[in-house]
């Protein structure tokens, strides 16, 4: 099993979201992470999924979400040819002893502090998944009070963006 | 592109393309006047007239009773008022199978919604093209657990092509138009349009035909010439390949393309459960059905195969048995319209997406090429192989000896005695495997049956709506007493609306499909297979069929003619009498013998290299493999 990540462009119609997960729970196939925003183009939105499965299966789960309607156009982003990144907000146990130990940590890893209070700081952090959990690791013996993780959003590298061409695709069947 | 580009030899004239993108152009008639003022209701029943819906089949209710005041006034479509929304859906898909054209299922929010899930689910598992239109609760009450409001786009959402829920009556038309669309194109499948009651009642504007807006949906229906070449040349070098055919062939509309391709390789032809009726069971080439109760011949043509040639099937377990065990010599060509199918369970060599009927051109034409050029594929040895095992295990069945109507030879009969054209809906169960068997179909489109979904209560439904589209043809229903028990009440809507089918019902007085397997592997411990008697009964004592309710009765009581028939002798003559019946439905209830097993048969979860012709006769095939 390996991971992989799929940008999925679809039509932002009430229901698409639903559609995606339940073809995922109906097929037994895993997904690590989902996020869905808007992209440039109102008509559609973007979800960047995670799934944790072999060759071949993935093939199943691209062919899957093809026949859905609303799909317009599915890419899988190579590790090496996409910008990858999570974001993480963390609220660490901070007294005064500790404080400037966890304020070192965030710089070391360029994260920011975005909150914090006598007993605690709060931490926004972004980059991609094998940072974060680098950084977690280094604030975990401070004790880690709550911890909220969005998914994996990425963009692939260099000019070419994948949304041209569904655009165009829209247009032609206005 | 255009089937001309190709050169492709077409047997039968060119029919509408499936991947056209516009919908309303494959409507005949002329495009309908734009109205104004109008409910959503009004712009609803033109929208399905402009489609071209000529029956319907339904029942009202809140929701929907909106639509239901317009279409009241419709001349073009007609509406039949079904006893049971299940009996709508199974009539819809019938109706679909036998004219080829949309089946259309209307009902209203809640319950009536949800009683069309299963026909919903059936039509999705065989692939039938049909829309189910239901009414919703007013837009403002969805999600407030309203009187009759269930989800039905949520439940749906698994189980059809694609769904709308329509809150705007604006959006009516190119829903419509959308929905047939979708489910006619491509892989068909069942689509359903679910409408806010307070949108059939608001003023909108109707046009037609509207704008298409589906930039995400896109069937490929030509084959990558490419593939083709590939594939020809597969077929040519093989020494044993056989043509796998799957209902995707009716569904393309293939069937003289298919005949061609068979006569012109000369390769030998199997069709699945669904595409019986693709090609002419009694064709010198046709060695049968494969699968769990597949002829020998068929189950082991791919078994022993170098080469398997798929078109529009979809190595279903049924077929395939064990699937790593499955066709272990063969590679595998596979044409399939829905890519996700090619590589699903068994891998392909040469995968191929595109409309059955478009691929078996493009075959015809590269291996005439090829032929042409002096390279041709031998089959001369495999050929006598097959003859030798088809004339060694023919499919057979032996008479009861307590002097009882065996049931394999009422369907057998029921087959002969058959007006030409005639049209067969089975259940599901033995009588439906029995029905495949001692049936010969040569036509396509005279076969409907629950393939995918196996759905008990399917036959007599699905041959309401196969004779309401085909008025002029015989349609038998092949049930079985348990089936039959489950959507009987639709007799009455066929007697009532004059659509006159024949039912033959296989009464045995049990579930008898899975009283064979608990003969077999339950140590014939029959629990809760008896429907002859209640719980007391063991079911080791000699039944005669079921007769509570008697079917005789029950069946006169919804206005058909009906008829017992429990002596061999009589057989002939009750069937003639059936046939020369039209005026009113009629329903003949066989008492056949309890015992009657369904073979041959490969035992669930085994490989096909394991059945068996008859109850513990394994086939002799000659190469040592059988110790």
């Amino acid at each position: 099993m390996s991971k992989h990540t799929l940008s999925v462009l679809v039509e932002n119609k009430p229901g698409i979201l639903a559609r995606i997960s339940a073809l995922f729970f109906r097929r037994g196939f895993n997904i690590d992470s989902l996020a869905v925003g808007t992209t440039e183009h109102p008509d559609i939105s973007r979800m960047t999924i995670v799934v944790n499965v072999d060759e071949q299966p993935l093939e199943q789960v691209t062919k899957q979400l093809n026949k859905l309607v609303n799909v317009l156009k599915i890419v899988e982003l190579e590790p090496g040819a996409a910008i990858q990144r999570e974001l993480v907000l963390v609220k660490v146990r901070a007294d005064n002893e500790t404080r400037g130990q966890i304020v070192e940590i965030v710089q070391l890893f360029r994260a920011k502090t975005v909150d914090v209070s006598p007993e605690a700081v709060t931490i926004e952090a972004t980059g991609s998944s094998e940072k974060l959990e680098a950084m977690l690791k280094m604030l975990e013996p401070y004790g880690i009070k709550e911890l909220v993780q969005s998914g994996t959003i990425a963009i692939g590298r260099g000019a070419r963006s994948i949304t041209d061409r569904s655009l165009r695709a829209l247009d032609r069947s206005a | 592109m255009t089937e001309q580009a190709t050169g492709a030899p077409h047997p039968q004239p060119p029919r509408a393309r499936s991947g056209g993108q516009n919908p309303a152009a494959t409507a005949q008639a002329p495009a309908p006047a734009p109205a104004k003022g109008i409910t959503g209701a009004q712009s609803l029943i033109l929208s399905l007239e402009a489609v071209g819906a000529e029956t319907v089949f339904g029942i009202p209710g809140g929701a929907i009773l909106p639509a239901y005041d317009p279409l009241m006034d419709s001349v073009k479509v007609r509406h039949v008022l079904v006893r049971h929304e299940q009996g709508a859906g199974h009539a819809a898909t019938g109706y679909a199978q036998a004219t080829g054209k949309v089946g259309v299922c209307m009902a209203t929010s809640g319950p009536g919604a949800t009683n069309l899930v299963t026909p919903i689910a059936d039509a999705h598992m065989d692939s039938v093209p049909m829309v189910a239109i239901t009414g919703q609760v007013a837009s403002k009450a969805i999600g407030t657990d309203a009187f009759q409001e269930a989800d039905i786009c949520g439940i749906t959402m698994p189980i059809t092509k694609h769904n709308f829920l329509v809150t705007d009556p604006a959006d009516i038309p190119r829903v419509i138009a959308e929905a047939f669309h979708i489910a006619a194109t491509g892989r068909p499948g069942p689509v359903l349009v679910d409408i806010a009651k307070d949108a059939l009642q608001a003023k909108t504007e109707f046009a037609w035909p509207p704008k298409n807006d589906l930039p995400g949906y896109r069937p490929v229906t030509k084959p990558h010439s490419k593939q083709i070449r590939e594939a020809a040349r597969l077929i040519n070098g093989a020494k044993r390949p056989v043509l796998y055919v799957g209902g995707g062939v009716l569904k393309a509309h293939a069937t003289a393309e298919l005949k061609v391709l068979a006569e012109l390789t000369g390769a030998p032809v199997v069709t699945t459960l669904m595409a019986l009726g693709a090609f002419p069971d009694t064709h010198p080439q046709h060695y049968g059905m494969p699968g769990m109760h597949g002829s020998v011949a068929a189950v082991t043509a791919l078994q022993k195969a170098d080469l398997l040639v798929a078109l529009g099937a979809r190595f279903d377990d049924r077929v395939t048995g064990k699937l790593d065990s499955f066709a272990p010599y063969a590679k595998v060509i596979h044409a399939d319209i829905d890519p996700a199918e090619i590589g699903k369970n068994r891998e392909a060599d040469v995968p191929i997406v595109g409309d059955a009927r478009e691929v078996i051109a493009d075959l015809v034409v590269a291996l005439q090429a090829d032929q042409e050029a002096g390279t041709r594929g031998d089959y001369s040895e495999w050929i006598a192989m097959l003859d030798r095992w088809r004339d060694s295990y023919p499919l057979g069945y032996d008479q009861p000896d307590n002097g009882q109507l065996s049931p394999q030879q009422v369907i057998q009969r029921i087959g002969e005695l058959a007006p030409e054209g005639t049209i067969y809906a089975a259940g599901v169960g033995q009588h439906q495997m029995w029905a495949a068997h001692y049936i010969d179909y040569d036509k396509p489109a005279t076969w409907l049956n629950s393939g995918g979904a196996g759905t008990m209560g399917y036959a007599v439904p699905a041959a309401m709506g196969a004779k309401a589209g085909q008025p002029d043809r015989t349609v038998w229903a092949i049930d079985g007493d348990g089936c039959f028990q489950m959507t009987n009440q639709e007799l009455t809507t066929c007697a009532l609306n004059n659509i006159p089918i024949k039912v033959a019902i296989i009464n045995n007085g049990a579930l008898g499909m899975v009283r064979q397997w608990q003969t077999l592997f339950y140590n014939q411990r029959y629990s809760n297979t008896v429907l002859h008697s209640g719980p007391e009964a063991d079911g080791k004592q000699p039944s005669a069929g079921t007769r509570v309710p008697d079917f005789v009765k029950l069946s006169e009581a919804m206005g058909c003619e009906a008829i017992r028939c429990e002596d061999p002798a009589d057989l002939d003559a009750v069937i003639e009498k059936a046939n020369s019946i039209n005026d009113r439905p009629v329903v003949i209830d066989f008492i056949v013998h309890e015992d009657a097993q369904v073979w041959p048969m490969v035992a669930a979860g085994t490989s096909n290299d394991e059945i068996l012709a008859a109850r513990g006769v394994r086939p002799d095939f000659g190469d040592g493999e059988d110790d």
